[in-house]
């Protein structure tokens, strides 16, 4: 409807549209009340203009009145609220079975690395119609991952991941910027999200014979040692990680947690901080040996292990048995 | 009044003509003289922040960033921010209008702490000089907000100057806000009850709660950045082992409220306008008075409505989203009440008067796009956009500083003890009114499209609409220029202004123009309530205005 004037994004995902109308609500019911009031202002400053003759009336105020224009209004309000409650918790809630790709922000670049193990430079393939989970960290300072034409943001930020998914609509080029400001080059921090036709992102996926970043992690797994403590059966020094990922760990403390993607990435460089029931913190840090890349092939490993519901294994790879 | 003391020039010996020299002015405990002192040091850093918003506008007008580097403009919007929020808004009412006012209003000879109140303004000062070294000094690219590790750990510009320049100016502030607080409680004249206090001393005291709980708060925690950076103390630095996203609680624990310290005192002086403009009692005072307590109280617990974005879970979002609605339905009675207020008033339209129906459009305007960002889903999108700065700048520069010009004009006369030329200032209101809205609402749509804040060069698509804010900025300007030039004019060539020019209720106009040291030459009685309008009559025309003698 807007297409020729300079008022809208384009609406390239599933998000967008639902964002759109809730805007369209906001934008209706704040202009109405903002007419409304103007015009009463407008009314009252002609109508009630100083004339001779004509004193002003006193009046005290109105307690029915002043409740009638508090009421009424929040009652909106809470229209808003509930609305903008759903569309976020539909924003925060990535689907099981969605694509993963990493992302490590750095001043003042993206990198992005999907599982079949292709790297990108501020630029990123998604294909049409697919859930697509982003699972971010930052090297140096806080960053966030915005495209516009999606409707979606969320803040990057070093020391641990944040994730956001979204599902492409429509083929095109779209602007991606960081919206955190993150020093010098902040404004240099953009790139282009490019949504393909699914059988156009076949076709470039299987371009370039990466290895898939779960195999990346196997190699590092196998190369870093971890294979001789965390084995496949029950006699490792280390808890067995078959099949941990998204599932609940009970802790030497007694607490539970998820073990999601910051639980792997703690447990890797801060061993100590929750100790599985049962064994011991023996494990040493790996804190400044791995880079955020090699975590996030690490991390992509150890999903994979819990199997396809969770992680998205590339075809091929061994999933529950690392070599000793 | 009663008899007048005379000076020997044979002039009524007044706060302004009592001393003479440098030493009777920095010296000065009256809390006049200290407003005018203050006025003085925030009119100076105005138009450095000014300085540097029209350089930011000037970039933005093309998308390339080819008017300064890009270091250069982070330091400048960081600047602007800095030196506008802590040098100029947050003080500016309060340590002012509310300073010179506040005792006079309530019947009193000074503030409770005299000492204290010049205390506060040295203060002001040792924070403002640090702040000039900062920026003399090759300034600060932090952004004003001084998100960690950024500040802490990666940026190589003047952070710790800048830091213990707020620091300073926060200290001033916790001040001016503990002797408010107890002149309120302690100084009242006789028969002047809580019930019969203006609105504008209301305002003022919900601002005093705030700015004494809570500025502590960033004070502590721009220290604990300035530890980290100096010390490598590891508090927000997660490479440290802290946390930075605790520094956005702590950061926003305080600044969300500081928009209210910002805002609250410029509604005090909206509901002295539109009563003594419509010559009405104020409509509905019990809720005028509560709604400034309640925003005061609500405003503590929204803060993270600044961090839906930063990775907080899901469900502290939702309690700060709807705690965020909550504090509007205060505010929303505040601009209903105002209205009302002007029913079967009878109305002029002087130059304060124009200023306040730009307050109660603009910040009608700033208000509801606020309940845009109190929404969760829609926040994500717009969050870190124009769209934010259009909003905040609707309640600050649209708002507030509509407001405290509106303020300026209408105690002038009994500030400067002359009347400003009437014409000169509705012109500059109307100025003001454009200029603002056609700098500031086109970003609300840039917003919408997408353009982030903080972005030194731009994609080509968003230029129409920056072109505009451009034009609007240097129309604004000009209307921010004029008062400046016609108030130094009429120290000197304006008509001397009588005790009453406006025939308004309140303590302050009783007094002469300009007030004696003591404010009143015999202590006021208080009989009746506020806003009394009824008993008196209309507002002179201009040509009836007496000529004090």
């Amino acid at each position: 409807m807007f297409g020729h004037l300079p008022l809208w994004p384009e609406n390239a995902s599933t998000t967008a549209g639902n964002v759109d109308a809730l805007y369209i609500f906001l934008v209706l019911v704040s202009g109405i009340m903002t007419v409304l009031i103007f015009t009463v202002l407008m009314v009252f400053a002609v109508r009630f203009r100083k004339r001779r003759g004509r004193p002003a009336e006193q009046i005290e105020g109105s307690t029915e009145l002043e409740l009638t224009w508090s009421i009424i209004p929040f009652c909106v309000m809470l229209a808003f609220f509930v609305w903008g409650a759903v569309i976020y918790f539909q924003e925060r809630t990535p689907p099981q079975d969605a694509a993963e790709v990493y992302t490590v922000a750095k001043q003042w670049m993206w990198k992005f690395e999907h599982m079949g193990g292709q790297r990108e430079i501020n630029e990123l393939h998604v294909p049409i119609g697919r859930d697509v989970k982003m699972i971010m960290t930052s090297q140096d300072v806080i960053h966030s991952f915005y495209v516009p034409a999606f409707r979606i943001k969320q803040d990057v930020i070093p020391g641990r991941y944040t994730t956001l998914w979204f599902r492409a609509t429509k083929a095109g080029t779209y602007h991606l910027f960081c919206s955190q400001y993150c020093g010098t080059q902040h404004s240099g921090m953009i790139g282009w999200v490019v949504v393909m036709e699914p059988r156009d992102y076949e076709a470039w996926m299987s371009g370039g014979g990466n290895q898939p970043l779960a195999v990346t992690g196997q190699k590092l797994f196998s190369e870093l040692g971890c294979v001789t403590c965390h084995r496949s059966d029950t006699q490792g020094r280390g808890p067995n990680l078959v099949g941990v990922f998204g599932k609940p760990v009970l802790l030497e403390d007694g607490r539970t947690v998820t073990a999601d993607e910051n639980y792997i990435r703690e447990s890797i460089l801060e061993p100590a901080a929750k100790i599985v029931k049962g064994f011991k913190p023996v494990m040493p840090t790996f804190q400044g040996q791995v880079s955020d890349e090699q975590l996030n092939a690490l991390v992509a490993y150890v999903k994979a292990l819990a199997g396809p519901q969770s992680g998205r294994p590339a075809d091929g790879m061994a999933v529950a048995t690392p070599e000793p | 009044m009663a008899t007048a003391v005379v000076s020997d020039s044979g002039e009524r010996e007044n706060y302004l003509n009592v001393g003479h020299g440098l030493k009777s002015w920095l010296l000065t405990v009256d809390h006049k003289r200290i407003a005018l002192l203050y006025l003085m040091s925030i009119t100076f850093f105005f138009f450095i922040g000014g300085f540097f918003a029209l350089l930011i506008r000037l970039e933005l007008l093309t998308p390339a960033g080819d008017l300064v580097q890009s270091d250069t403009y982070n330091k400048l919007f960081t600047m602007h921010g800095q030196v506008m929020v802590f040098f100029f808004l947050i003080p500016a009412v309060p340590a002012v209008l509310g300073n010179f006012l506040i005792p006079i209003m309530i019947g009193a000879k000074d503030l409770a702490f005299p000492r204290v109140n010049l205390l506060s303004w040295y203060l002001f000062i040792i924070g403002g000089i640090l702040m000039i070294y900062t920026i003399l000094n090759g300034g600060v690219d932090t952004g004003w907000t001084f998100y960690t590790p950024l500040s802490s750990e990666w940026s190589k510009t003047n952070v710790i100057p800048a830091i213990v320049g707020i620091f300073f100016a926060g200290f001033s502030s916790i001040l001016t806000g503990l002797n408010f607080i107890v002149t309120i409680h302690r100084m009242r004249a006789p028969g002047m009850t809580w019930n019969r206090l203006p609105l504008f001393v209301w305002a003022h005291y919900a601002t005093s709660i705030i700015q004494v709980l809570g500025t502590p708060v960033v004070a502590i925690t721009l220290t604990l950045v300035a530890l980290e950076r100096l010390f490598h103390l590891g508090v927000f630095n997660p490479s440290l082992g802290g946390d930075p996203l605790l520094f956005q609680h702590l950061f926003w624990f305080y600044s969300h409220p500081a928009v209210y310290i910002m805002i609250l005192p410029g509604m005090g002086i909206v509901s002295e306008i539109v009563c003594c403009f419509s010559r009405k009692r104020i409509f509905g005072y019990k809720a005028m008075a509560l709604a400034v307590i309640g925003i005061a109280v609500i405003g503590f617990l929204v803060w993270a409505h600044h961090m839906f974005v930063a990775g907080i879970s899901v469900y502290a979002a939702l309690i700060f989203s709807l705690l965020s609605y909550f504090v509007a339905v205060p505010s929303a009675i505040k601009v209903f009440n105002w209205t009302a207020t002007m029913y079967k008033g009878s109305i002029t339209y002087q130059t304060p008067m124009l200023y306040a129906f730009g307050f109660v459009g603009l910040f009608t305007i700033g208000g509801l796009t606020g309940l845009f960002l109190a929404c969760l889903g829609m926040d994500v999108h717009v969050h870190d956009t124009y769209f934010v700065i259009a909003h905040f700048h609707y309640i600050m520069v649209g708002g507030m500083v509509m407001a405290y010009l509106g303020g300026m004009h209408f105690w002038w006369p009994k500030i400067s003890g002359r009347m400003y030329p009437e014409g000169w200032g509705k012109l500059a209101a109307l100025i003001v009114f454009i200029g603002f809205n056609l700098t500031f609402f086109p970003q609300f749509i840039l917003g919408y499209m997408g353009m982030p804040r903080r972005y030194h060069a731009y994609p080509a698509e968003f230029q129409i609409l920056n072109v505009l804010s451009t034009a609007g900025a240097s129309i604004l300007a000009v209307g921010y220029l004029l008062p400046m030039v016609y108030f130094l004019w009429s120290m000197r060539y304006g008509r001397p202004a009588p005790a009453n020019p406006w025939n308004a209720a309140g303590l302050e106009w009783q007094t002469h123009s300009p007030p004696p040291t003591f404010n009143f030459d015999e202590q006021p009685v208080v009989t009746w309530e506020a806003y009394d309008y009824d008993k008196l009559g209309e507002i002179p025309e201009r040509e009836e205005i007496p000529v004090a003698r």
